[in-house]
């Protein structure tokens, strides 16, 4: 299993090459849309350079829960119900999701990935 | 008018990779001021030949039952302009392929020297997803005609294709 240093590196070189941003900008805690400026069609697109650089398999939403942020199951009044909250939480265990939740609004989702959540999402991958 | 940046296709390998060629030709209105007296094809107008190529590859691996939309130019690059006389080679490969979106990698080239390159990302959009139906079915057929893909289209298995009943 490659170091948490080895798996940065690579997570940054697919966030470089994907988003078009420089690698200083690719700092832990730079967040993948509010400081990357990824959109939801560049997810789809880091999803295939991350299974690439690590042959790993990723399914549609376990990355980008777009699939949570647009259900009127989990969406009222455009912030994440209790249910939502929890169900992020159980789809995504590598993501810190403690400042969401103090104002789950959708749009604030944005700002909550970081590409230190990227590193363990791999992590996890690697590890299962 | 259609937006038809590739002249026909000379190799096409369902879900693996294909050959357009675009013939450049001062005849093309776009030219005649682009540059007045030396005229180039825009490379803006190449990528839109290598989006073409690649696409026509990747709605056909899925049966175009998709809406197949150029999302990304993840990277590209050019080496020298392309030119009235010149005769552009599109070759594109399929990186990686899933349900909701295509990554392909498509080179050009004018004679035997690369003229430009690029990283193509479609998204693979269903009705109801914001994109308007792009063809009439019997439209697409005919581009797909002119384009030669069942003459010179074959499977991973070496099969021709077959023409579909639209």
């Amino acid at each position: 299993m490659p170091s948490r240093d080895e798996i940065f590196e690579k997570v940054k070189s697919a966030l470089v090459d994907a988003l078009g941003v420089d690698e200083e900008d690719v700092s832990p805690n730079a967040t993948m849309v509010g400081d990357l400026g990824a959109e939801s069609i560049d997810f789809l697109d880091i999803v295939f350079r991350l299974e690439k650089a690590f042959g790993i398999k990723i399914s549609r939403g376990e990355l980008f829960p777009e699939d949570v942020l647009s259900s009127s199951e989990y969406v009222v009044d455009g912030k994440v119900n209790a249910k939502g909250i929890a169900t992020l939480k159980s789809r995504m265990p590598f993501a810190d999701l403690a400042k969401f939740e103090q104002n789950p609004s959708v749009q604030n989702f944005a700002n909550t990935l970081t590409v230190e959540d990227m590193v363990r999402y791999v992590q996890s991958k690697l590890a299962a | 008018m259609r937006w038809f940046w590739i002249d026909r296709f000379d190799e096409f390998v369902r879900a693996r990779h294909a050959t357009a060629v675009k013939n450049v030709s001062l005849a093309e209105e776009h030219m005649h001021d682009h540059f007045p007296g030396a005229a180039l094809m825009p490379n803006s107008l190449i990528v839109e030949g290598m989006a073409q190529t690649a696409g026509l590859l990747v709605a056909d691996a899925i049966d175009y039952n998709r809406r197949v939309v150029l999302a990304k130019v993840a990277q590209a690059e050019f080496q020298f302009d392309a030119v009235p006389g010149d005769s552009i080679r599109f070759r594109a490969d399929i990186l990686d392929l899933k349900p909701a979106g295509s990554l392909t990698k498509v080179t050009s080239t004018v004679g035997d020297k690369v003229q430009g390159q690029a990283e193509l990302f479609f998204a693979h959009l269903e009705p109801g997803e914001g994109v308007p139906k792009l063809f009439e079915p019997h439209e697409l057929l005919r581009w797909l005609d002119q384009m030669h893909i069942y003459d010179v289209g074959r499977d991973e298995a070496g099969n021709r294709l077959v023409r579909p009943e639209w």
